[in-house]
């Protein structure tokens, strides 16, 4: 999976710059929710891709199959039903979840693996399942809930922006499939521009409060969501404003390096005391006292 | 074992062996925990026979110290309860590191000092016991607010009980005498009318 070896930006558990001599173009997919018909042509394209099948679950009385995303199931379409205030006014809303690729990964941030997490110059947050210990610390990091923990190896799975694809200059598999267009990648620039031309669209169309998810919290995604409704993504599942959560920044931030300082400060403390203050030793006067009542 | 008739037994054998479980399962998962707390300390984990065996085996470790620090905690809790003493002994504390301790008030089995460690470690253990199966994901899948809780108070407490063993490791080793308490049991006399005047009298009669 290591093909752009020469262009990591980050890498899990590492203190030191990461080989980062080539600069390639911050990439992005964009979904345009709005011309998505859930045909699921996406999470097929994925799995023939990628080489990967789940085990075959049970249907729950919805569209929703797989109910979840899981090791072997990188991409799934969410399904929400909307009752509108006006009777007889139901919106079927659809949703191609999986991994947002976070500039400020979260799960990067909380994994104690060198290496098992990397994220490229052009912005894919891959995991490298040969590094990954199965501590389950990406979870915990993550704020979209994606990385699952695989049942037969403990190690951590999620979509790789098919970065295998995008390192030889072919666009993702979700994207080929797509039969609406409306998965689409390119530069994340150009993406943005692609994106803000659909909103002017649909906002003309009257959907004024179309808009593009791509949030701010997390230093922008370089998976975005053209929204219909982009005043409440929370509707179709995405968090309002998602953010590391301040306790994991805590966890993997400033503490750790200011309580390491502190253990070595009491271990040298403890050296320098004794060096300086000497040993608490019995004195003779004691010792005197025992001897003479032995002595009797 | 004994050197001297006259020494005297500070431990018994079990409490003994009770001691060195709680210790040795510390040490190794101080080791494997450290890996996972900062880069620097990952290559610890070869110690564990690679990365993901540290991962397995950290926790159950954890459950083993649980487990044999409660029955300490069972043995000595009914020791460590803290008096007026303690705190006199406490408030002077500066002069004892300082290495004088003609000024310090007489005292039992265990000093204002080891009381303090007694407790901190038990509230360490039990901090750590609860926020370590939190984010025990083997068996456990709690909800992700409760699991980034934990991992911050993992973290958190075992910093603290690193610093609290290195506190009680050198305390031992600085007063001299003590290590073989831990040992085989016994201490002298003059140890005891030394460090544990109260205790010495309770024991010796005089």
């Amino acid at each position: 999976m290591a093909l752009q070896s020469l262009d990591i930006k980050q890498r899990s558990a590492t203190t030191t710059p990461s080989p980062s001599e080539r600069q390639t173009v911050e990439v992005a997919k964009l979904i345009d929710t709005t011309r998505c018909i859930g045909c699921k042509a996406c999470q097929v394209a994925c799995m023939e891709w990628n080489d990967i099948r789940d085990e075959i679950g049970s249907v729950n009385g919805t569209y929703n199959n797989p109910t979840d995303l899981t090791s072997s199931s990188w991409t799934v379409m969410r399904f929400y039903e909307k009752e509108n205030s006006s009777p007889f006014d139901l919106e079927w809303l659809i949703r191609k979840d999986g991994c947002m690729h976070c500039a400020d990964p979260g799960c990067l941030k909380a994994c104690p693996a060198p290496g098992a997490i990397v994220q490229y110059a052009n912005g894919i947050v891959d995991f490298h399942q040969e590094n990954c210990i199965g501590c389950g610390y990406c979870i915990t990091g993550c704020p979209f809930n994606v990385p699952r923990i695989s049942k037969k190896d403990s190690k951590a799975y999620k979509c790789t922006l098919c970065s295998d694809r995008v390192a030889v200059g072919m666009e993702p598999a979700c994207v080929k499939t797509c039969p609406t267009g409306a998965i689409m990648f390119g530069s994340k620039e150009q993406m943005t521009e692609q994106a803000e031309h659909r909103i002017g669209e649909l906002k003309g169309r009257g959907h004024g409060k179309a808009g593009l998810y791509d949030p701010a919290g997390v230093g922008g995604t370089h998976v975005m969501y053209v929204l219909k409704d982009a005043d409440d993504p929370t509707q179709i599942g995405l968090p309002a404003s998602p953010t590391i959560s301040a306790l994991v920044s805590v966890w993997k931030g400033f503490a750790k390096p200011l309580a390491t300082l502190a253990m070595a400060g009491v271990a040298l403390g403890s050296l320098f005391h004794y060096v300086t203050k000497g040993p608490n030793e019995v004195s003779k006067e004691i010792e005197d006292e025992i001897e003479k009542e032995d002595a009797q | 074992m004994i050197r001297d008739p006259k020494d005297l037994k500070r431990y018994e054998p079990k409490e003994r062996a009770n001691h060195w479980v709680v210790g040795i399962s510390f040490i190794l998962l101080a080791l494997s925990g450290l890996a996972f707390f900062h880069p620097a300390f990952f290559p610890l984990t070869q110690l564990f026979g690679g990365p993901t065996w540290a991962r397995i085996i950290h926790p159950y470790l954890g459950v083993l110290m649980a487990l044999s620090f409660l029955a300490l905690y069972f043995r000595f809790a009914h020791l460590n309860k803290m008096t007026p003493v303690d705190k006199e002994w406490l408030g002077k504390v500066g002069q004892m590191v300082n290495g004088d301790d003609h000024n310090m008030p007489e005292q039992g089995k265990y000093n204002g000092g080891q009381k303090v460690m007694f407790w901190a470690m038990a509230i360490c253990m039990l901090l750590m016991a609860v926020s370590g199966l939190l984010i025990w994901r083997a068996w456990f899948g709690f909800d992700i607010t409760l699991v980034r809780l934990g991992a911050v108070v993992h973290a958190a407490a075992g910093a603290v009980m690193i610093g609290l063993i290195f506190v009680h490791v050198y305390a031992a080793i600085w007063v001299k005498g003590t290590i073989r308490a831990m040992w085989y049991g016994t201490v002298t006399r003059a140890w005891a009318k030394q460090h544990h005047r109260g205790w010495y009298r309770q024991m010796t009669g005089k």
